[in-house]
């Protein structure tokens, strides 16, 4: 395997609390990512996907503290905070945030919109960056010549694709999307959902999707990983997660899921995720597990790989113990 | 429709709910520029000759996009919009028109269930005064030791067990799973014949949807009829007896769920089913994308209100405004509203 083009190594993050204490948001998240991957990060609300990207960007807000490394093409790119991180974002990794499609300016033109990055980041200005957003637009299937449109003027769909013209105007390398169809209809989140998957294919864009959603993971990415309670439970090949799954969260969780054609009876799963201002001790999904048995209450377990192929934090993959309980 | 032609349920009696060519409108704002120039106001057919029947025990899930006026539909029922034509019947009984005294006496029968369980509770009420509300504005219940009774069997039905370990907790205390109990319970306390439940679990996480939704199951198995707007194919496919698909403000097809889901007539409904996104990686959906998006209904097409964005259209639905009806081979009680279905 190739370096991967973005490495993360035991992240993590706390947040301070305003009535004192922390939140352990992130709880020592690795993974590496591959030129070109469509990979997903999928779990509840809370379970840390969001603040896992952030940090990857640099963008949490100061009541935040990090730990752990990014590595991007071997870079440490949070080693010394803003100042090492701030050269690659949007040039190198770009976000597309959560109801970006309504974060524009309404009194702007779109095309100017897009080409402030560019000229921020002194990759274009002018007449050249007026081409490059003519070229971005077509890219994501919004006529050259809308450029001159005012946000109003665009369905939420083509905001949507403007959104993303814009997170990919300094040609990043690494394109991270968190829900970028969550309030769109079904027809044209499809249509973005293309989109997304033409961008990694065609032009070798990494591709990093967060949400709840796991048919839109088991539809758009190759890979993904589980998150539970601020850390990683399950990561490997979306068809082996879904066909395999090695901790019962993964599971419970397509289990929950309601399938069109599937006619299972779908099914909850019972009691909420644990607060992560206090220290966890044993499985965190212990309580809420249909098949904990003896050591989950009392010792945590490691995301281990697996002989499917990919990594689970769940004791019933260990045979020693499975045995001796 | 005749009183004879009107439709029975099988002991004789007229059904729930009975929804005959519903139309409701709104007044699109012109702008300050618009009324300057004496710019007329645009009326929006939000729904536009809408059809349907909800049963006792039956689930009836409303689905379409945005702008759909799937929304507006319920709403009407409730008389949170007031409709502009057509007849909504309950148990038989004209409701359309009624107001005041009439009109509490019906919401006693018709609870709405909302999407944003965040939003419908109230944060200074505790589990029991939100749940006691409803009695009390509508005088029922008797004495308080009956009311804490009722309110308890409420929480029970909406599977908060045991009832003393929610009643005296405010809503952030709760989960949003157990907001939207609660909401239901409070829905419940009047004893309802007819739920509209509006996007019910869209706000939940995924894996308390399940156990909302099979709480409606449960209140539909009791008898309820229950009218579900939803946006989510797949939840309807799962919970639905029968599937209404709206586009445009009108039902372009409605049948019984596994009907509508396995053999859909009508184009659109074809197409919404093919971009639903699948659980299993291997079945790689292959998607229909339609061009475009819906249509402002401030400029609704000629003819088939599907004809520019069908795949299938010929020039005879540019002219032709479809009624539903029952297929060449359908099942009993599968409508389409297309000339080539």
């Amino acid at each position: 395997m190739t370096e991967p083009v973005l490495a993360v190594e035991d992240l993590h993050v706390w947040f301070d609390l305003e009535q004192g204490g922390e939140l352990h948001a992130v709880q020592g998240v690795s993974l590496a990512l591959q030129t070109g991957e469509r990979f997903g990060f999928v779990g509840e609300s809370g379970c840390g996907k969001t603040t896992t990207i952030l940090a990857l960007m640099g963008l949490l807000p100061s009541s935040a503290s990090v730990a752990g490394r990014v590595l991007l093409e071997g870079e440490d790119i949070l080693a010394d905070g803003e100042e090492s991180v701030s050269p690659h974002r949007w040039t190198d990794i770009a976000m597309v945030f959560q109801g970006a499609m309504n974060a524009f300016n309404p009194v702007k033109r779109v095309g100017e919109q897009i080409a402030e990055p560019m000229k921020l980041h002194e990759i274009a200005e002018g007449r050249t960056a007026r081409r490059q957003v003519g070229e971005l637009l077509e890219r994501v299937g919004i006529p050259a010549a809308r450029a001159s449109s005012y946000p109003h003027e665009f369905s939420g769909g083509m905001r949507q694709r403007a959104a993303i013209a814009m997170a990919l105007a300094c040609k990043p390398k690494v394109l991270l999307a968190d829900e970028p169809t969550t309030a769109l209809d079904v027809m044209v989140q499809a249509q973005i959902l293309q989109l997304l998957i033409g961008l990694a294919d065609d032009f070798g864009l990494t591709l990093v999707l967060v949400t709840h959603d796991l048919p839109i993971v088991a539809q758009v990415c190759s890979r993904a990983a589980v998150m539970y309670a601020g850390e990683i439970v399950e990561i490997g090949a979306t068809d082996t997660l879904y066909h395999d799954p090695r901790h019962p969260y993964t599971r419970l969780l397509f289990a929950a899921t309601p399938d069109l054609y599937d006619e299972e009876p779908v099914l909850s799963i019972p009691g909420t995720p644990p607060r992560l201002d206090r220290e966890l001790v044993g499985c965190p999904f212990a309580p809420r597990c249909d098949r904990a048995f003896a050591p989950c209450d009392r010792v945590k377990p490691r995301l281990v790989a697996t002989d499917t192929g990919h990594s689970a934090a769940c004791h019933l993959n260990d045979p020693a113990l499975k045995a001796a309980s | 429709m005749s009183e004879e032609g009107r439709p029975r349920s099988d002991d004789g009696r007229p059904p729930l709910l009975e929804v005959e060519n519903l139309v409701a409108r709104f007044a699109v704002p012109r702008g300050v520029v618009g009324a300057f120039r004496g710019r007329p106001k645009l009326a929006v057919r939000a729904v536009d000759g809408v059809s349907f029947i909800v049963r006792e025990g039956e689930l009836l899930a409303l689905v379409g996009e945005s702008g759909s006026g799937k929304t507006t539909t319920a709403q009407s029922i409730l008389r949170l919009v007031k409709p502009e034509a057509g007849t909504i019947r309950f148990r038989g009984d004209d409701i359309t028109g009624i107001s005041g005294r009439e009109l509490r006496a019906l919401r006693r029968h018709v609870q709405l269930i909302f999407q944003d369980p965040y939003e419908s509770l109230d944060p200074r009420f505790r589990v029991r005064a939100t749940i006691e509300e409803p009695l009390l504005v509508h005088g029922e219940g008797g004495g308080k030791a009956d009311r804490d009774r009722l309110v308890r069997e409420a929480l029970e039905r909406a599977g908060l067990t045991p009832p003393e370990l929610f009643l005296e907790r405010y809503p952030h205390e709760l989960s949003g799973g157990q907001r939207q109990r609660v909401a239901i319970a409070a829905s419940l306390a009047l004893s309802p014949e007819l739920l509209v439940a509006d996007e019910p679990v869209s706000m939940l996480d995924v894996s308390v949807r399940a156990g909302i939704l099979s709480l409606l199951d449960e209140l539909r198995r009791s008898g309820l009829g229950i009218l579900m707007i939803t946006h989510d194919l797949s939840t309807a496919a799962h919970f639905a007896d029968r599937i209404a698909v709206m586009y445009l403000g009108r039902i372009v097809e409605e049948g019984p769920a596994r009907e509508v889901v396995h053999n859909p007539r009508h184009p659109y409904t074809k197409a919404l089913l093919s971009v639903v996104p699948q659980r299993d990686p291997r079945r790689q959906t292959q998607p229909e994308i339609l061009r475009g998006e819906t249509p402002n209904p401030v400029n609704i097409p000629p003819g088939c209100r599907f004809n520019p964005r069908c795949p299938i259209a010929i020039p005879e639905c540019r002219t032709t405004d479809p009624d539903l009806r029952v297929p060449a081979g359908a099942k009993r009680g599968h409508q389409a509203a297309c000339i080539r279905a």
